[in-house]
């Protein structure tokens, strides 16, 4: 019941790798996290969540500030290598038509 | 009277609980013999009510969240109640009404897609806001679609 964030700092491009879950406990770490990222125009920030297992509202919450943050600083957000269960609350909520979920990298279980 | 097994449990309404009430939920919900699926609903749907009552109910003070699930031959029902106290579940029943657009939840909704979650995912959802808030959800069985063809083949002979 614990997430991982590892960081890798490519310059334009800025990645995050998740692993665990995101819930209402580990979210604001997720956040303090990405949202800084989100500050640097010209910035794409790929966000690896192929080793979260589980994710809630909260998440979604906090992919719906960094996108606001990405849309103010002319950044760029991306999801990549979503487990089935995380996507489908995209899905759910229809936020998977205002967020850039790159679909072609799937993850496992 | 319906058999029922009732399982109760109390946790401070902090975050870092919502985890532990969550692998209470997978457990209860693999022995009842709910699908992979229906238990990661249950896992989500059962968060988000926590997730709320942990943010919303006490603000800068200390509280419990009361967790009750009525596990039953077809069903399982999930109460989550935010004002602490023990609940009697038949009695808690009696006042729980549909859920409604008009009912001041402004505190359910303000986690954004918390509730519309809950709804999505679970069978049926009321809230009640006397006393706190206290949210009803159940999850049926999909064992329960084959005992309804079984009656539909009977009735046709």
């Amino acid at each position: 019941m614990n997430l991982d964030i590892e960081w890798n700092d490519n310059g334009k491009t800025q990645g995050l790798k998740l692993a665990g879950e995101i819930d209402a406990y580990t979210a604001p770490k997720m956040k303090e996290a990405l949202l800084p990222l989100t500050k640097h125009e010209g910035t794409t920030i790929v966000v690896d969540l192929e080793r979260v297992n589980y994710m809630d509202s909260t998440g979604l919450g906090v992919f719906i500030s960094a996108l606001k943050s990405t849309k103010e600083y002319n950044s760029d957000l991306r999801l990549v290598a979503l487990q089935d269960r995380v996507r489908r609350l995209f899905d759910i909520t229809g936020l998977d038509s205002i967020i850039n979920i790159d679909s072609t990298v799937r993850g496992g279980k | 009277m319906e058999s029922l097994d009732f399982i109760e449990m109390k946790v401070p309404a902090r975050a870092e609980y919502v985890g532990v009430v969550r692998l209470t939920t997978s457990g209860i919900a693999n022995r009842m013999g709910f699908s992979y699926e229906e238990i990661e609903d249950l896992k989500v749907a059962i968060s988000e009510a926590l997730s709320n009552a942990t943010e919303h109910a006490y603000k800068n003070e200390d509280g419990e969240v009361t967790i009750g699930f009525g596990l039953y031959q077809e069903r399982l029902e999930v109460m989550i109640a935010d004002r602490g106290g023990s609940f009697d579940l038949q009695k808690i029943k009696k006042n729980i009404g549909p859920y409604e657009n008009n009912q001041s939840i402004e505190d359910l909704r303000e986690g954004g897609f918390g509730l519309f979650l809950i709804e999505a995912l679970m069978d049926k959802v009321e809230i009640k806001n006397d006393y706190g808030v206290i949210v009803l959800m159940t999850k049926y069985l999909h064992e329960n679609e084959v005992d309804i063809n079984d009656d539909q083949i009977s009735t046709t002979q």
